[in-house]
């Protein structure tokens, strides 16, 4: 079922939100109109934030961190960009704090490339947020790449016009976000690690969970029980269940490095992938970058997927670490559950 | 009748929706059939051209092929309704309202000049109340919507919008059987994909 049929019941539970925040009481006390209107034309509204994601589906976002790689981005058939300080391989590497990109850099790729220019926030960093709307950036991400400033709550998405994506690691984690606002999810993986391997597992719990709501679709206790454990609207677990799938717009991230990696999480049903590290931490990433716009559009097809691993070699990929051998504390994934 | 969506890249299950939807409404059988390779091209009787990205739609269009064959395929007469990036890729003249003249792979098929995030960027996204000559109110839904900025030859605007900050801007134009909007009616209405069924059963 197409992500459209989700408007309504979003701008719903947008409502319903508001409702217990009182944000709106809250936003309009501080002489700011919700949604804001301009004469005649209506922004930031549920559609147009939750309906842009749809834009990208089957596409490739990838993390870039000057313009010269964004322009490689462009040209290889990108969908967007992620504009970073460090690729999230060398964040790990780095240690330290990681912060929002330099909004210098963030304005000269928007003035360079055509295509949707999104970067990266702490996760519960509301002004790293806002500097990101203000300077105009089209998604904002907020990231366990970064080091979170809040481990308790999460930023409330419903108060920016600027769409958000968040990382999940299974189905609650990813109403939570939604609830909270955000119009598309990813998986959060093991980012900079060049491993698919954690994207795959986040995936496959994703899939798990909502086969197991599509089977209790008519059962209201069930899904009751399974909002309360969530801490989610049981609105939103109703519609995810009619829909057999997450209601928003869901991409796959975390260690994507190859064509047929892009293609297996397009397999697994990701509406389209990110990749971080993979294309400019390898030794082809012109080749590599449209290798990988080509598998993820055709991933149903065996034959072009071959052509693009072709496009590709083994011995230019990114090297890539084993998961088992992180400490617990090196794990980005746990952040910000 | 049968009735083809380009499932390159963008929204094209929303399309496959809204056609089936349009298709009830009307009374008629539509098989809505994805349209990935050139062979798909055979034996429609309509087609739409989604949105997306159209830097890479384009691109994808080159490398499968499918670039020549549409461009003969729609200059042969077939009912074609391309929303946003489809639009883009049917205009002539394309253009950024950031970054000026670009290169990428279009169509070129029809008489209308286009540019491309002519109201802003993401967060400048709308909605607003059009009025569509023979349709009459439709909820536009524009998303970095581009802005149709010229039509000339066999080309006519069909609605307009009136922006705050761009002014009054044609966002609909026809030429023929070839519709291009600037907004997404996928996302709002059947409307449009009523009126483009329609012109397939002529």
């Amino acid at each position: 079922m197409s992500v459209s049929v989700s408007f309504d019941m979003l701008e719903r539970i947008r409502d319903l939100f508001y409702g217990l925040l009182e944000a709106r009481d809250r936003l309009r006390s501080m002489g700011m109109d919700w949604p804001p209107r301009l004469d005649g034309v209506e922004i930031g509204t549920v559609r147009v934030k939750v309906g842009f994601q749809a834009m990208f589906r089957n596409g490739v976002i990838m993390d870039v961190t000057n313009v010269e790689q964004a322009q490689v981005a462009e040209g290889a058939g990108a969908v967007g960009v992620m504009v970073l300080d460090k690729l999230p391989y060398d964040v790990r590497k780095a240690g330290g704090v990681a912060r929002m990109a330099d909004v210098k850099v963030v304005e000269e790729v928007m003035s360079h490339i055509t295509i949707p220019v999104s970067a990266k926030v702490r996760i519960g960093h509301y002004y790293e947020a806002m500097i990101l709307e203000q300077v105009g950036v089209d998604l904002i991400d907020e990231s366990e790449v970064l080091t979170p400033v809040d481990e308790q709550h999460h930023i409330d998405k419903w108060l920016f016009r600027t769409p958000f994506v968040n990382g999940a690691r299974e189905l609650c984690e990813a109403l939570r976000r939604i609830s909270e606002g955000a119009s598309m999810i990813r998986s959060k993986g093991e980012a900079g690690t060049g491993n698919v391997s954690e994207a795959v597992k986040h995936f496959k719990a994703i899939n798990q969970s909502i086969r197991d709501l599509q089977g209790h679709r008519d059962d209201e206790e069930y899904l009751r029980d399974y909002a309360r454990r969530c801490q989610v609207p049981l609105e939103l677990v109703a519609l995810t269940a009619k829909m057999g799938r997450v209601p928003v717009i869901t991409f796959a991230a975390g260690g994507i490095a190859t064509p047929a990696d892009a293609a297996l999480m397009m397999w697994l049903g990701a509406d389209g992938v990110f990749v971080g590290s993979g294309i400019f931490k390898s030794q082809d990433p012109e080749s590599r970058a449209a290798a990988i716009v080509l598998a993820t559009a055709h991933w149903d097809d065996p034959e072009t997927v071959v052509e693009a691993q072709r496009m590709t070699s083994e011995k230019s990929a990114m090297l890539g670490m084993d998961i088992r051998t992180l400490k617990p504390e090196e794990m980005l994934q746990t952040r910000g559950i | 009748m049968r009735v083809g969506v380009i499932a390159l890249q963008g929204d094209f299950p929303e399309h496959a929706y809204a056609l089936r939807r349009a298709a009830e409404e009307l009374s008629v059988e539509v098989d809505v059939v994805p349209v990935k390779r050139p062979h798909h091209l055979r034996d429609l009787d309509a087609l739409v051209l989604t949105g997306g990205e159209s830097t890479t739609i384009g691109m994808l269009l080159k490398r499968t092929g499918l670039l020549g064959h549409l461009r003969d395929h729609l200059s042969s007469g077939v009912p074609t309704l391309g929303t946003c990036a489809g639009a883009i890729l049917m205009a002539k003249e394309v253009r950024d309202a950031v970054v000026g003249p670009t290169s990428q792979p279009v169509l070129g098929v029809m008489d209308i000049s286009v540019v491309r995030n002519a109201f802003g960027r993401q967060r400048d996204s709308f909605e607003a109340d059009i009025d569509v000559e023979g349709i009459g109110k439709v909820r536009g839904v524009f998303i970095r919507a581009p802005a149709i900025v010229k039509v000339w030859g066999g080309a006519a605007p069909l609605a307009h919008v009136q922006h705050p900050r761009a002014g009054r801007v044609i966002v609909l134009a026809q030429q023929g059987p070839l519709i291009a909007s600037a907004f997404h009616p996928e996302l709002s209405s059947t409307d449009i994909h009523r009126h483009l069924l329609v012109l397939a059963k002529k």
